[in-house]
């Protein structure tokens, strides 16, 4: 009976401790759910400070450009001269430098990007498909300066050698070769669109006689037809942020030109070009870089904005 | 009843209809072979023109301005210095970044408005970055443009892939997973870090692979910074000047139209830095494909 009883208090104690114990390793956990959040929410919020940092950066010292060169002058005038004696800051033959090498990679990415979607959605058999996509992907993950390399060395001489008036720095080619990049990007987003219109309108249609393809043009594209405009908008985005392609293969000639055989600078490549230089930092030229630079993120950020309006607004619920 | 003659039309149109249709299709078989074509003569054309000019003298050598004697050991030790400072900070940030919007943060307005900041942010011009960097780190915080400052550049510019990579992930993981942790008495954290985090690594890995790969291509964030392309002492630490492969690359192109002999170069620095992209997919691949749960 005594041995008993010894046995329960003794019991008792350790149960005792042990909940001590994990008292103690619950109010360490406690802690642990207070302070994991904050952290989690500061590492969070570093997102929001780097677009703070950009708008602040851009804004700060574009400001201090606009100060000393009139902003109507930066934005009408053609004539960008920023080494010269007396240097000219007319932002327009970057703008139209940029609208034209977009121009040319849309018109190779645009149809054939979403004629690639058009066969990988409608055409392709599961197996062909299986293969075509991951390898359209490879396209899409090669660095934009080893597409720079190819333009210059391989493209321009060849363009040359069939159109001998294209000059060796000149915007067509680097056009062309950032609409191949820009191919995988559309067709990928024009395909994922293309499968979310479901199966039975397709039946639909083929059962009422149609042939694929007209299934293709009057049932399943206008019904990702949000889908494929958002996602030219944004291949148009991606073409006006690139940077290593043209800055390689189209040179730095600032003349408001459109002639596509010359050598014509967008604004990426003038930031480069200008920053990688000797503007040392105080100078009017510095400051510029800054106003092209949000001229550029303008851009950039109403593309992308207008992609995600039109992909929510036109969307098609099914 | 149709006619013999209407049959005979309306045979010719749909015959017309199935020609147009099978017409198209291989149209459409070729456009979309067309990007693979390019990829194909680009690879072909890096290939023949530098593989002959790889060697390990190449590989270890010290940049010169004699094309027979240069070498790219800078250049990659560069390329890896900045991998280590992107690894560690994407991973952290970026998860951590994940979990907060996709298991603390309350469904509203300031959720929202992260995560419509983070798919901006994801299509703000990578040379943006590149001003970003050179007025916060290299100038503001006086870092000048060592490899600590293109690591935290470039890690911002991946960032919100990753974010995006690993929502998913996060996303991915079944929920009664973490309802049977919490019903055995666990915790949030507990939850997240020995239920949901675990089930979700193989595919938080594979995203951070991938924007790894992002991140060591770029080039026009680190021009806009400075970074030289000088011979220059190998880099040993966060504090050293580094030059990196693709900026290699882009000096020898540019440079190419002077010296023949460094459109080769650059070609052989290429296949180095797609080399080191493949390997990085492939490790990427593997993992998705081991490692991956299927619930």
């Amino acid at each position: 009976m005594a041995l008993k009883k010894e046995m329960q208090t003794g019991n008792r104690l350790r149960i005792n401790e042990m909940i001590a114990e994990n008292k103690n390793k619950k109010s360490m956990a406690n802690i642990m759910e207070k302070i994991i959040p904050a952290i989690l929410f500061i590492l969070a919020s570093i997102t929001i400070l780097t677009t703070l940092g950009i708008l602040y950066t851009l804004l700060t010292e574009a400001i201090e450009f606009f100060k000393r060169v009139p902003i109507w002058e930066f934005f009408t005038t053609t004539e960008l001269k920023p080494l010269s004696q007396n240097p000219k800051f007319g932002v327009l033959p970057l703008i139209n430098g940029t609208i034209i090498s977009t121009i040319i990679a849309m018109l190779i990415a645009g149809p054939i990007g979403l004629m690639s979607a058009i066969y990988l959605s409608e055409y392709a058999s599961d197996k062909v498909r299986r293969v075509l996509k991951p390898l359209l992907e490879v396209l899409a993950g090669i660095p934009t300066i080893v597409y720079g390399f190819f333009a210059f060395t391989f493209v321009t001489p060849l363009i040359r050698s069939v159109w001998p008036e294209v000059e060796a720095t000149n915007i067509l080619s680097p056009g062309i070769v950032m609409g191949v990049m820009i191919i995988p990007m559309i067709a990928s987003l024009s395909e994922d669109a293309m499968n979310s219109v479901p199966n039975a309108m397709r039946e639909g249609s083929l059962a009422m006689g149609a042939t694929k393809l007209e299934t293709t043009f009057k049932v399943v594209i206008p019904a990702a037809f949000s889908g494929i405009i958002a996602s030219f908008v944004l291949g148009i985005s991606r073409a006006i942020g690139e940077t290593m392609i043209v800055t390689i293969a189209s040179g730095s000639s600032k003349n408001f030109t459109f002639d596509i055989t010359q050598s014509m600078q967008t604004m990426t490549a003038y930031i480069v070009e200008v920053s990688g230089g000797e503007a040392a930092a105080g100078s009017t030229i510095y400051y510029s870089l800054y106003a092209v630079a949000l001229t550029l993120f303008v851009f950039t950020l109403l593309m992308n904005l207008l992609a995600r309006y039109v992909s929510r607004k036109f969307r098609e619920e099914y | 009843m149709l006619s013999k003659l209407d049959q005979q039309q309306y045979t010719k149109r749909m015959n017309n209809r199935i020609r147009k249709n099978s017409v198209l299709q291989s149209v459409f078989f070729l456009s979309a072979l067309f990007g693979l074509f390019v990829l194909a003569i680009l690879i072909i054309r890096v290939v023949t023109q530098g593989f002959g000019w790889i060697d390990m003298d190449f590989l270890t050598g010290r940049l010169s301005t004699d094309p027979e004697r240069a070498g790219i050991m800078g250049a990659i030790l560069g390329t890896l210095w900045v991998m280590i400072v992107v690894i560690p900070v994407t991973m952290i940030v970026g998860v951590g970044t994940a979990i907060y919007l996709e298991l603390y943060a309350k469904k509203g307005k300031f959720q929202a408005s992260i995560q419509t900041n983070i798919s901006n942010l994801a299509g703000v011009p990578s040379i943006v970055y590149g001003l970003l960097g050179l007025t916060v780190f290299v100038r503001l915080m006086d870092l000048g443009n060592v490899v600590l400052a293109g690591g935290l550049t470039l890690s911002l510019l991946v960032l919100p892939i990753l974010i995006v990579a690993a929502q998913e992930a996060i996303r991915a993981v079944p929920s009664h997973l973490a309802e049977a942790s919490y019903g055995m008495g666990a915790t949030k954290w507990q939850t997240i870090q020995r239920v949901i985090l675990p089930a979700a690594l193989p595919s938080i890995l594979t995203g951070s692979i991938l924007s790894l790969s992002r991140a060591i291509g770029e080039t026009a964030p680190l021009t806009v910074l400075g970074i030289p392309a000088l011979l220059i002492p190998f880099p040993n630490g966060f504090f050293d000047t580094f030059t990196a492969l693709p900026m290699q690359i882009y000096y020898w192109t540019l440079d190419s139209s002077l010296v023949a002999e460094y459109a080769n170069l650059a070609a052989a620095t290429i296949i180095v830095l797609l080399v080191l992209l493949f390997v990085l997919n492939s490790v990427a691949i593997f993992i998705r494909n081991k490692f991956q749960h299927r619930y």
